[in-house]
Parts: structure tokens; sequence; C-alpha cells
């Protein structure tokens, strides 16, 4: 099968400012590749940096050198060196994430914010409110609340409306971050149908998956992530810290 | 939606100096139609000045501000101050932070949306009055306060309505100062959404400038944070803000009040 992301070399270190300037060392020389139709999940302890490596593959972290190519568009682009208005195209059509927090505008209804992203997409807003609604039922979200902002709703229920939005578009590449963290088993069983139909429309997935059950029910095999190092700040570090 | 793409706006090393204080020191980016750019800092890191000197109030020291027209770019500094005042009025729009300042607060709300279409040439009563109707609603005022003067508006109705005589005569570059600056927290969450639905539907290049990170995150797309006159981080805005690098960011960033 197609390769959809191809990971080489991706390196990330964070350098605390606020704290003396305590290194951490992520990751190191990551490679991986992912295929259409095919789910992969990141696996190692809490700490391991399996989140970092997630929320790299999105851009929202930047790593430190390496690559992950990107097929967008018929083209592979490295997301690493993307200009910010590519990042933002890719991140409309190319690549879905969904995060463990949902974080909206206030005030705007539960239906707007899951329609949302196939709305930018240029999809008739009739349509694009059509499937927000059948993912909203499929997840057990009660229709008087469709109306609401769903800032007020419990952990759970933003989790799931948090899911529906990232399911709106029929992304290539599709990112969890721990998606059934708070679910019911009911809830949790329609996740996975909803990750394994995305398989099979040939979306290449990276999850990060907790739940034992789950794991087995939609990932293809497990990609270890490593301890991360923590290191004492470097003397040039703190002499740029002291400066500033 | 329209497509995002065409460059509106090029900055290339602009610096300019208040006596012996630096206000903006070698600030270069561009924007993009469909972008909205979010400048934050603190008081006094510029970001104010350089917005008025996109706007064409303020006249750098050195440095080029070219905007696209539609097929021409105009470099906003060396063109004469006649051409210039012609020019700014039609492409670009400044948002000011009190609506008092973008307003003209002795004629009605209809005619504050008509004025700047009338000196774009727009004569016609009754597709002016149609226009500005329209707008009112896109900016969800009541269309029976067309007559009303906006000085018995509150102020978020008054920011809405500035918004509206901004955007009426579709300018490619919207510039706005702490646009939700003066209001209250449940007023800012509406102009926030609003502001978002407008650039997403005309497509509009966006600079907005503002101290407060949440407004930043919800609303742009790329961030510059400024310290001094200088740009000293930029990036999509999520990555500034999730991952950032340099100390200074890493503060205001640590800064932020979680409610």
């Amino acid at each position: 099968m197609t390769i959809l992301v191809s990971v080489s070399g991706l390196s990330k270190t964070f350098t605390l400012h606020t704290q003396g300037g305590t290194e951490i060392d992520v990751f190191d020389s990551i490679s991986l590749d992912v295929r259409a139709g095919e789910c992969v999940c990141l696996h190692g302890p809490s700490g391991a940096g399996k989140s970092t490596l997630l929320r790299s593959l999105y851009a929202n972290y930047k790593p430190d050198a390496g690559r992950i190519a990107v097929q967008h568009d018929g083209e592979s682009i490295d997301l690493v060196s993307a200009e910010p208005w590519e990042v933002v195209d890719m991140r409309r059509r190319t690549i879905g994430y969904v995060s463990q927090f949902l974080r909206v505008i206030p005030r705007v209804s539960t239906l707007d914010i899951v329609a949302e992203p196939a709305i930018v997409n240029g999809v008739p807003s009739e349509a694009a409110y059509a499937t927000g609604r059948t993912l909203l039922s499929r997840l057990r979200i009660p229709e008087r609340l469709w109306s609401l902002a769903p800032a007020t709703f419990s952990g759970g229920e933003q989790q799931r409306v948090n899911i529906a939005r990232g399911f709106m578009v029929r992304y290539p590449v599709l990112l969890l971050d721990e998606p059934t963290a708070s679910l019911d088993a009911a809830n949790r069983q329609t996740v996975v149908e909803l990750i394994n139909e995305a398989k099979s429309r040939g979306a290449a997935i990276v999850g990060i998956f907790h739940d034992e059950e789950v794991r087995e029910a939609v990932a293809d095999r497990l990609f270890e992530v490593g301890q991360s190092l923590v290191r004492k700040p470097r003397r040039s570090t703190a002499a740029r810290e002291a400066a500033a | 939606m329209k497509p995002r793409g065409r460059e509106v706006l090029r900055v290339k090393r602009l610096f300019k100096t208040f006596g012996s204080v630096p206000a903006c020191r070698a600030v270069s980016f561009s924007l993009r139609q469909g972008e909205v750019l979010g400048i934050v800092g603190e008081s006094g890191s510029g970001k104010s000045t350089l917005l008025r000197c996109l706007a064409g109030r303020i006249q750098p020291d050195d440095g080029t501000v070219l905007i696209a027209s539609d097929d021409y770019v105009v470099d906003l500094w060396a063109m004469d101050e006649a051409s210039r005042e012609q020019f700014v009025p039609t492409t670009v729009s400044l948002i000011h932070q009190n609506p008092r300042d973008g307003l003209r607060l002795e004629i009605s709300a209809g005619g504050n949306i008509a004025e700047p279409l009338m000196a774009a040439g727009g004569r016609h009563y009754g597709s002016l009055r149609a226009t500005a109707l329209e707008w009112l609603e896109k900016v969800d005022i009541d269309g029976r306060r067309i007559d009303d003067l906006p000085e018995v508006f509150s102020g978020g109705m008054q920011q809405r309505l500035q918004i509206a005589r901004g955007l009426a005569t579709h300018p490619r570059l919207v510039l706005m100062d702490e646009p939700t600056g003066g209001l209250d927290v449940s007023v800012q969450a509406k102009l926030l959404d609003l502001l978002r639905s407008l650039v997403l539907e005309l497509g509009i290049a966006v600079v907005v400038v503002t101290h407060d990170i949440g407004v930043a995150r919800l609303l742009a797309d790329r961030l510059m944070v400024m310290q001094r006159g200088r740009v000293i981080e930029e990036g999509l805005t999520d990555q500034v803000l999730d991952d950032p690098h340099h100390p200074y960011t890493q503060l205001l960033v640590s800064s932020v009040l979680h409610v």
C-alpha cells in the first residue's frame, strides 16, 4: 500500500527557559512509515514522548531535526520545513487530529463546531450539518445538546464532540490522541467502528490508545517510543538565561 | 469560500524610532489572502506602531511596505502623499480598539457603512441603503436601528458597526488593533466568532494586534511575537503557543491564567 506519512531522523528536545534552561531530549532520530489503510499505535510508558511525536506529526510541535513527508494533493511535502500557509492547507484537507481536549470559541453551538471542518473545505452547509448530525447521533450526544455550546458538557461528552469534529472530513491521514480515554463501553465501540471505517477507506492512522481492547481492535502494529532523557542546563543556556 | 493563496502584503526590514526609543526593528513578514496574522507582545513592544506603518498613518524610518492590488503591487511609502491617501481607503481598513475612533458618531449607523462606499464611488441611494442593511444583518445589528446614531449603541454594537464599516468596501487588507479590547468577556466571544466567520467568508488578509493570547489562539493562523521592536518568534499560532522556543515567548505563554 502507498506510504502516506514517512518520518525520518526525527529528533525533538525541549529547552525550558523558565525553569533554569532544563533540557528534555524527548526522542532522537525516529523513523516511521505509515501506509494507507493501516493504524499504527504509539506505545511506551507515560512520559516517553508519544504525544510529542503525535503533535509533531500535526506540526503542532517543531522538531529540531528530521523530516515528516506527507502525501498532500499527490505531492510529498515535508511538514517540518513547510511554510505556515502550506501547513494550514494540509491540516484543512489532509491531516486530521483528534486531541484529548476540546478547544473552541466560547458560545458556539456543538453542531456548528462539529460541522466547521467540512464547511471550510467547501462542503455546502446543508450536507455538512447532515453529516454532523449523523456523527453526533452515532456518538450518543443527545439532540437537545446540539444547539448548546459544549463548555458545560461532561468530559466524555466534550471528547465525543471532538471526535465527531475529527471525523467530519475524510482525511487521508488521521492522528488520534487517546480518543477513548473518558468514554463508556458503548461509545468506545462506536469510536472503534469509526476508526475501522476510516481504515477501510484507506486512511493512514497514527494513534495513542491506552485501552487494550481498543488497541487490539484497531491497531495493526505498535511503534515503541522510548523514555525521554532530562538533562541539567548546559552552561551556555544558563548564561543566555542570565543575560536575558 | 474564497481561495487562499495570493500574497497581499510584504513588509521588508521596517524600522521606526521615536526619539531614542526603537518601536520597530527590522520587521519583515508577508501575508496571503485568507490568512490571519496575530501580533502579540507586551505594551510598548512596537506592535501598534507596526500596524500604523501598514495603515499609511505613520511613516517608517526605513523599510518597505508592499501591498498587492488587483493587478499591480504598490510600494506604500514610496508613493506621493496624494496617491497614498487615495489608495489606502480603498485597499486597507484599520479597525480601532475604541470604536469611537473608527466611527462617525454624528451620522447614522447606515450612514457609517455607506460613507466609505460613497468615497469608493457608490452613488445610488437605494443600493447604498440595501448594502448597509445587509451589513447590519451580517454583524448582528437589528436593521431597524439603521437610522439611529451609534452614540446610543452599546460598546459591543459599536464595535460590530465599526467592523461593518471597515469591511463593506471589501478591502484587501484589514488591520485590527485589539478589536475585542474594551469589551465584556461574553461580548468578546461573540465578536470573535463573527470575525472568524467573516474572514472565512470574504477571504481577506488580516493583521490583528492583541495582548490577549486567547484571542490570538482563536483568531490567528499565524503568530508573531514582538519584544522591544523586534520579532523574536513566529510561526503557526498553535506551534508558537504550544511549543514556544524563545525565553520571552515561554514566559508569556506560562503567564496566562487558565480558568
